[in-house]
């Protein structure tokens, strides 16, 4: 497949391929790692993860839509501003879901499951109704479009530099906080032992929501990002929630770390093998090799233990 | 102007209403309907079977309103056989059991006189059972892979070779093509259509295809076919990806450097409606193969285009499909009157020769296999989300079954 070229030119695709594969791996890690804290921390499976990623999404698109209408001086920078709004109203509307819903069913994790679905469902008929049934795009600044051409037949994207230093922050932001902050320390010991945390003084309650809404902020954060790539319309969640999983799945339900290396391995492992075999046989392939995974190590990459009661 | 001229077309209509009543005697509704539909001295029933919720309402929503458009500029004029259209509007749900459900329903509970209705071939194909066994009559809007012709359906969208073999000699033509990369979204219709591209592209054109991939729906990582793309420098990038990955796909073409500048792209998926999702600007200069764009320069394709924005908003935008929905009640009514009977029968006996003259793409004919013969026309996509036109086909016959291309 590479007679007839130069060794120049294959340099500029090898390193373009690289970067396609990091920059999927940001991608799947920012999806992955809102579902993970909220999976791995609490033992809720959050069915509705991709609906919060739409919501940081359409968040995004109205902030886009109020800025050209009210300041369109204010266009190239708004984008930033609207990531932080996407956290926050999706942290939130979490908050929220926790207090109505989850922390009745923390006994009951399938129940989790089942009720989080329905939500999803009622989210996206939801944004259906306010929205419309169209895609829709926020208008982006002209920084994050385009690309870098570094020389002739070289260009890396910005919008893919951007997603893959926003994944680095919220990664590194997440790190500090569940393990140099106080908060972070009393979840862990709420994950190991609810009941003697409990007896130490601890907050579990409050724990919980916190750790949920941040779970669904980061969500917020990811469908922000995204509109960078792609549209977002109403059953846009459904399609990211299955990469999500199996970047959970893959790394270890409960395990941060185990998150970022699945992340790395089912990015890359889906970028070679796309390019060297063509789209369909490039996923068959890499769902092989997780399946694969899972059969040698059902635990996941990084297991750790599941929330106790 | 503006308000004048919509006077006078009101005028218009309502004179033409009141000759028709004048001129015609209504017939008894025991001779034009012997077959128990639901059809009154007053009234006919017709029943809409699309996807107004779910996963699909986003493309189905126009081909909604364009029927329902035609619904009421009939009515407004005489209604069919001196009888106003009464619509049952089903929610198929983007689901296709739904679909054949409802379709069941309508001609079976509501004995609806026709439908208007379907998108996807998924749906299409999960309805033609129960409309063959209770002998119903579906006008089927959408451009589609053909291999398909039945007496209970009216395609007035285009099969494959409709759409793809006059858009490819052209660009071989004009670009001097010789090498293709083909691309689609991984189901039945871009696969047969670019099964058809490739046999026309190696067997007529004697060119040569460098790759065929597809990918799955919603897929929006186009990273490493990009890169594939650039290695294997084809002349044509020929695209049927649909949905939301278009968006991604054209996204990331442009933020990879692949612009029109350097590069011709050839679509058979992007229309008006596709280009609100993916913005004018990713797209300028790229070439769409379609019959219909809303650009299109001539007097009924103007009062189509004004009549739709001023029923559903200024920033509404008409896409090929929606066009050919349009047509779906028009061509049903003319059969009706040449049948002058809302039999089933008599209107599928009725259905081939009928013309329209003043569709807005133009002069259409429904063919004897129920498709129509239409043109096609090649649109390069500007910043603000219009297709300039700059070709036109002469009519093409429509070939379901297209030999040697299977």
């Amino acid at each position: 497949m590479f007679e007839g070229y130069t060794a120049e030119e294959l340099q500029s695709i090898f390193i373009m391929q690289g970067f396609s594969g990091l920059s999927l791996f940001s991608v799947l890690l920012l999806m992955g790692l809102g579902l993970a804290l909220i999976f791995g921390q609490m033992g809720v499976i959050n069915m509705a993860h991709g609906e919060f990623m739409a919501l940081g999404a359409y968040t995004v698109f109205l902030c886009s839509n109020l800025t050209h209408k009210y300041a369109p001086a204010f266009g190239p920078y708004y984008f930033i501003c609207a990531i932080i709004f996407a956290f926050f109203i999706c942290a939130l509307v979490g908050a929220l879901v926790e207090w109505l819903m989850i922390r009745h069913l923390y006994h009951r994790p399938l129940d989790t499951l089942l009720a989080t679905w329905g939500l999803s469902l009622i989210l996206q008929q939801g944004y259906r109704s306010i929205f419309g049934a169209r895609e829709v795009t926020p208008t982006l600044p002209d920084w994050l479009m385009g690309s870098y051409t570094l020389k002739e037949g070289l260009d890396i994207p910005i919008n893919g530099v951007f997603v893959l230093g926003l994944s680095i922050i919220v990664t590194a932001a997440l790190m500090l906080f569940m393990y140099r902050s106080k908060f972070g320390l009393r979840l862990r010991a709420t994950v190991q032992n609810r009941k003697m945390s409990g007896a130490v003084g601890i907050h579990t309650q409050q724990v919980d929501r916190l750790a949920f809404a941040i779970g669904c902020g980061i969500a917020g954060i990811a469908g922000a990002a995204f509109t960078t790539i792609g549209s977002t319309g109403p059953d846009s969640g459904s399609r990211y929630i299955v990469d999500a999983f199996l970047v959970v799945v893959g790394g270890g339900t409960a395990s941060l770390l185990g998150c970022i290396a699945s992340a790395f391995g089912i990015a890359q492992a889906q970028s070679v093998l796309e390019f060297f075999l063509d789209g369909t046989k490039g996923k068959v392939a890499t769902l092989l090799v997780i399946v694969i995974a899972l059969m040698i190590r059902p635990q996941g990459l990084f297991p750790s233990k599941v929330r106790g009661n | 102007m503006k308000v004048s001229s919509r006077f006078l077309h009101f005028a218009a209509a309502v004179s033409l209403a009141l000759a028709f009543n004048t001129a015609h005697a209504k017939p008894p509704t025991a001779e034009v309907n012997t077959t128990g539909l639901a059809v009154t001295d007053d009234t006919v029933t017709v029943g809409q079977l699309h996807s107004a919720t779910g996963t699909m309402a986003i493309s189905e929503t126009g081909s909604i309103q364009a029927e329902q458009l035609a619904i009421d500029q009939i009515n407004a004029a005489g209604g069919v056989l001196g009888r106003q259209i009464k619509v049952i509007q089903e929610d198929g749900a983007s689901d296709w059991p739904t679909f054949a459900e409802k379709a069941k329903k309508l001609l079976v509970s509501d004995k609806v006189g026709t439908v208007f209705g379907c998108w996807t071939s998924a749906s299409r194909k999960a309805v033609l059972p129960v409309f063959e066994k209770e002998n119903g009559m579906l006008y089927y809007p959408t451009f589609y892979e053909g291999l398909e012709q039945s007496p209970n359906v009216i395609y007035t969208g285009q099969e494959a070779t409709q759409q793809i073999i006059a858009g490819l000699d052209w660009i071989a033509k004009e670009k001097k093509a010789k090498t293709f990369y083909l691309i689609g979204s991984d189901y039945i219709w871009p696969r047969t259509s670019n099964k058809i591209a490739r046999k026309h592209i190696e067997n007529v054109l004697k060119g040569k295809v460098v790759g065929e991939e597809y990918y799955a729906l919603g897929h929006t990582q186009f990273g490493s076919l990009i890169n594939k793309i650039k290695l294997k420098k084809p002349d044509v990038i020929y695209a049927a990806v649909v949905g939301g990955s278009n968006v991604s796909f054209y996204k990331q073409l442009k933020a990879a450097g692949i612009t029109s500048e350097k590069q011709t792209l050839l679509t058979i998926s992007v229309t008006e409606d596709e280009v609100l999702g993916i913005g004018g600007e990713n797209l300028v200069g790229f070439y769409s193969s379609m019959k219909y764009f809303q650009s299109l320069d001539n007097p009924a394709n103007k009062a189509f285009v004004a009549a739709f924005k001023e029923k559903y908003g200024a920033d509404s935008v008409i896409g090929d499909v929606t066009q050919a929905a349009y047509l779906g009640p028009w061509l049903w009514k003319k059969a009706v009157e040449k049948a002058n009977s809302f039999d089933i029968d008599k209107i599928r006996a009725a259905s081939p020769g009928i013309e329209m003259d003043n569709a807005p793409e133009g002069y259409v004919k429904v063919h004897e296999n129920h498709h129509l013969w239409s043109k096609l026309r090649i649109g390069q996509w500007q910043t603000d989300g219009q297709a300039k036109v700059l070709y036109e086909s002469e009519l093409i016959e429509p070939d379901p079954f297209p030999e040697g291309y299977q």
